[in-house]
């Protein structure tokens, strides 16, 4: 590892302020991408910030229907939130099979979310449960805030504080673990809100990230259903093709994905 | 920069570099051997410690970032070798190892587990502890001793 400058923050703010005056700062949340990433010498940042002292970042709150997750959450946390899990069950299996459980007591939403893997799956249930992303300047809409593969709405010296999202009526996921690294193949998230309103997020299969798939929220509107996925075409236009799968198969998953998801 | 943790027990303060990462800290700083580095890539668990209680992979945090916390190492589970923690007989009684170079972080992991289900009141089966090993690799024995191993340790903390 490259050497570099550690700096430990009490809050977001201060960590901006940081960002903002450091050569090429970055943050460090869970550090169980960036970490590994240092380590391999694929990241060189002349400052580490690390908000793991934030206390006001971390921890989830429940109003009504509004849930907020703080960023610094683990995923450990998400997953045994017994207030979560009344409201939004789904969300609290996606984070009970992301890694490992010593990755979950570590790696935080926040993390995961301005990482914008193309295969993680906090991203596929923001942008389903149409979640909004708090930072320390602004709050982002989920619809707004994933532009790619590992690109995000963020500006350089914007820091995540806190995702919020309404429960949902109904909601799933569905996910085909890579059977070594635990990261999606295809994952699936289907969410229905109490309006009525459909929404669909699929990550681990495209080449620009997660996205929402039209043509199942359009057949989930009428029907929500496992069986009303058996009639959606799952193109395969723009999807990842590696030496885990190619774009085809990923299709296929992503199909039998949203089923599990639904079942 | 110097840094000042608790690590089994013991308050313990030492410069080291930013770009420490937690295990070389324990290992070449602390001369605590007993965790280990199996992968350096975070998936093989050798290397994981309690952090303030709850299993964490050490090769995977930097030293800074435990400032003020508490860790625990594999040292740190005994009082002395004749007075061993119930899950390091139950893995001596069930032959869970045979080269031992995963054993401290299947030990640490597996008191976690054991804490975190018992905490929760909840069983730990044998398919429980199957996935919780998720992210600790063990070339030799193919698992079904320490499986075991764990399962009698679970009973041996109940009763402990």
């Amino acid at each position: 590892m490259y050497e570099t400058n550690f700096h430990k923050v009490a809050t977001a703010q201060e960590a901006a302020a940081l960002l903002n005056t450091s050569e090429d700062g970055k943050i460090l949340a869970g550090g169980q991408t960036l970490i590994p990433t240092m380590k391999q010498r694929l990241a060189n940042p002349t400052d580490v910030i690390d908000l793991s002292g934030a206390a006001d970042l971390s921890g989830i709150t429940i109003a009504g229907d509004q849930i907020t997750i703080g960023a610094m959450t683990p995923h450990a946390e998400v997953a045994g939130h017994a207030g979560l899990a009344a409201l939004c069950p789904s969300i609290c299996k996606l984070a009970a099979n992301i890694g490992d459980p010593a990755v979950r007591h570590r790696g935080t939403i926040g993390g995961s979310l301005a990482n914008n893997d193309p295969a993680a799956d906090y991203p596929a249930a923001a942008l389903a449960l149409n979640a909004r992303i708090h930072t320390t300047s602004r709050e982002i809409a989920a619809d707004d805030f994933f532009e790619g593969m590992f690109t995000t709405a963020l500006e350089e010296d914007e820091i995540i504080t806190a995702v919020s999202f309404t429960a949902p009526a109904k909601g799933g996921y569905g996910k085909f673990p890579n059977p070594a690294s635990r990261y999606a193949m295809a994952g699936v998230f289907v969410a229905k809100s109490a309006e009525g309103s459909v929404r669909v997020a699929v990550t681990g299969a495209s080449e620009d990230g997660v996205y929402r798939h039209d043509a199942l929220e359009a057949a989930l509107s009428t029907d929500w259903s496992a069986s009303a996925v058996d009639g959606v075409e799952i193109s395969s236009d723009g999807l990842l093709s590696d030496l885990h799968g190619n774009a085809e198969y990923r299709a296929n998953l992503i199909k039998v994905m949203a089923k599990r998801a639904l079942g | 920069m110097k840094i000042t943790m608790t690590v089994n027990g013991k308050s313990v303060s030492r410069d080291v570099a930013g770009n420490t990462l937690l295990v070389d800290y324990i290992r070449d700083h602390l001369r605590l051997t007993g965790t280990h580095v199996g992968c350096d890539t975070s998936q093989c668990g050798a290397c994981v410690v309690h952090l303030d209680g709850k299993a964490m992979k050490s090769c995977t945090m930097l030293a800074a970032s435990a400032e003020g916390a508490s860790v625990t190492t594999v040292e740190g589970l005994a009082t002395s070798k004749d007075d061993l923690h119930p899950m390091q007989i139950a893995f001596k009684e069930n032959h869970g190892l045979q080269c031992g170079f995963c054993t401290p972080g299947m030990i640490m992991t597996a008191t976690d587990m054991v804490a975190r289900y018992q905490a929760a009141g909840k069983t730990l089966t044998e398919d429980d502890i199957r996935h919780e090993l998720e992210g600790n690799i063990c070339r030799c024995t193919g698992y079904h001793n320490i499986v075991k191993s764990i399962s009698d340790g679970a009973s041996k903390m109940t009763s402990a």
